[in-house]
């Protein structure tokens, strides 16, 4: 009886040890399912950038982070001086209130 | 009509991309004016154009940093930005945020997480929403009790003072933040931005729906200057996002691209409109964005409810976040118009008489 409850013990221990680390390897397998671009749709530059998704999300992170605030400094500056030609004072705010 | 269509070269959908841009330009005019990324507004209208949800998301985050950035510099510009306050603020934003997503990990161990965020969400708005009428309302007793006694009002009075009563609280270090004109403790934005990006985490919003009436009624900060640094905060925390976002595969930079477009303009138009508006006219229209992302909650909730009814409440959320947007974008728009012709006119008048 004393064995049958040890072999149990061990059973549960077992049982304890692999389903945490089933469920961490699935986790794994899981998180290393990523979405693939389909390149052989596109040539060029959307070619290339597909490619740089399906290759490496760390420089598509990189070239994301730098062409977004990069292209919205860009095309505010070139509004900013659109709006200046009309005759907008943009560099002063009058009203001062809560 | 087939180049009014474009492929998107990561999710594989053929988008209306005209949409794009005018999705873009209205989110820009309407993060520009109110000082918030819009996240609420975008994501919705993406996956109408046609983007699976997770790209919606990831591509909103990814474009927000973009016409934030524009916004913040405009402001900046019009003394609108109090960068101490704001890089203050981002530390307690980003320690927040991070205690918002383990509490929201413990939430979903518990189960029904998704009920209970938009209960949350939808118990908050209530709240911001009955801040800001119930300011608005104050402040014009106010003002009609000091018309009545043949007294002019101070243009920095406000309805809500409880900035007034925290601001005593002076706990070391005792900041002075000279453009936003507040000394205070600097625990008070340290707490309060910790907690607006707590309640962020929490709701998995970008949080400049709660920062900005959080900026005004409890850091004290004039409106014009909630909306700047508020749109500060958006750009750093756009950018933390988009590189996050990116990261993890999900997002469409064409289309990012595309509302970059719309948004350049929006920011610029919606940034310059702050000039002819004043504070309380911008906390009104605030609040009336807020009760529309309100009652579009209620309306996912029914969804959620009610399988039955689940096809029309979903669509009816949309619709009226889209006629929110679409209504607000051309209240800016107008008084950006009528605030461009008087300045004109003013310029006219005194080049005739010098």
């Amino acid at each position: 009886m004393v064995l049958t409850v040890r072999t149990r013990l061990k059973q549960l221990g077992i049982l304890l040890f692999l389903v945490p680390t089933t469920l961490l390897a699935a986790a794994g397998k899981a998180e290393a399912i990523v979405i693939v671009a389909d390149s052989r749709r596109f040539t060029g530059w959307k070619a290339w950038w597909t490619n740089l998704y399906n290759e490496s999300h760390f420089l598509f992170a990189l070239a994301t982070i730098v062409i977004i605030p990069t292209l919205g400094v860009i095309l505010g500056t070139l509004t900013g001086l659109l709006l200046s030609r009309i005759g907008i004072d943009l560099r002063s705010r009058e009203l001062a209130e809560h | 009509m087939d180049w009014l269509y474009a492929l998107m070269p990561i999710a594989g959908v053929e988008i209306f991309w005209p949409g794009l841009v005018i999705l873009g330009l209205g989110v820009g005019m309407i993060g520009g004016f109110f000082g918030m990324g819009g996240g609420w507004m975008v994501t919705p209208g993406l996956n109408i154009l046609g983007f699976p949800m997770a790209f919606a998301i990831g591509t909103d985050i990814a474009q927000m940093a973009g016409p934030a950035l524009i916004s913040t510099a405009r402001h900046t510009r019009f003394g609108n930005v109090d960068y101490k306050l704001g890089l203050i603020m981002v530390a307690g934003t980003v320690s927040g945020f991070e205690a918002g997503a383990q509490l929201i990990m413990w939430l979903e161990r518990i189960g029904k997480v998704d009920f209970y965020v938009r209960a949350a969400y939808l118990v908050l708005l209530t709240l911001v929403a009955w801040l800001v009428f119930t300011d608005v309302s104050k402040k014009m007793r106010k003002d009609r009790e000091a018309r009545a006694a043949g007294r002019t009002l101070d243009k920095l009075s406000t309805g809500i003072e409880w900035h007034k009563r925290l601001h005593k609280i002076r706990i070391p270090p005792v900041v002075h933040f000279e453009r936003a004109g507040i000394r205070c403790s600097a625990w008070l934005p340290i707490s309060v931005s910790f907690l607006t990006g707590l309640l962020a985490g929490v709701l998995g919003i970008g949080g400049g729906l709660i920062r900005m009436p959080a900026l005004i009624y409890l850091v004290g900060c004039p409106t014009h200057l909630a909306v700047g640094t508020d749109l500060f905060e958006v750009a750093i925390s756009g950018l933390y996002g988009a590189a996050s976002y990116s990261y993890k595969g999900r997002t469409e930079l064409l289309a990012a691209v595309i509302m970059l477009m719309g948004a350049s303009v929006g920011a610029q138009i919606g940034s310059v409109a702050t000039k002819y508006v004043k504070g309380y006219g911008i906390r009104i229209f605030f609040g009336v964005a807020v009760i529309g992302c309100a009652v579009s909650i209620v309306f996912k909730l029914i969804a959620a409810a009610s399988p039955a009814l689940r096809a029309f409440f979903d669509k009816a959320a949309t619709v009226l976040i889209l006629g929110l947007v679409t209504s607000l974008s051309l209240y800016i728009f107008t008084r950006f118009l009528l605030g461009v012709r008087e300045e004109l006119a003013a310029k006219r008048m005194y080049r005739a008489s010098v």
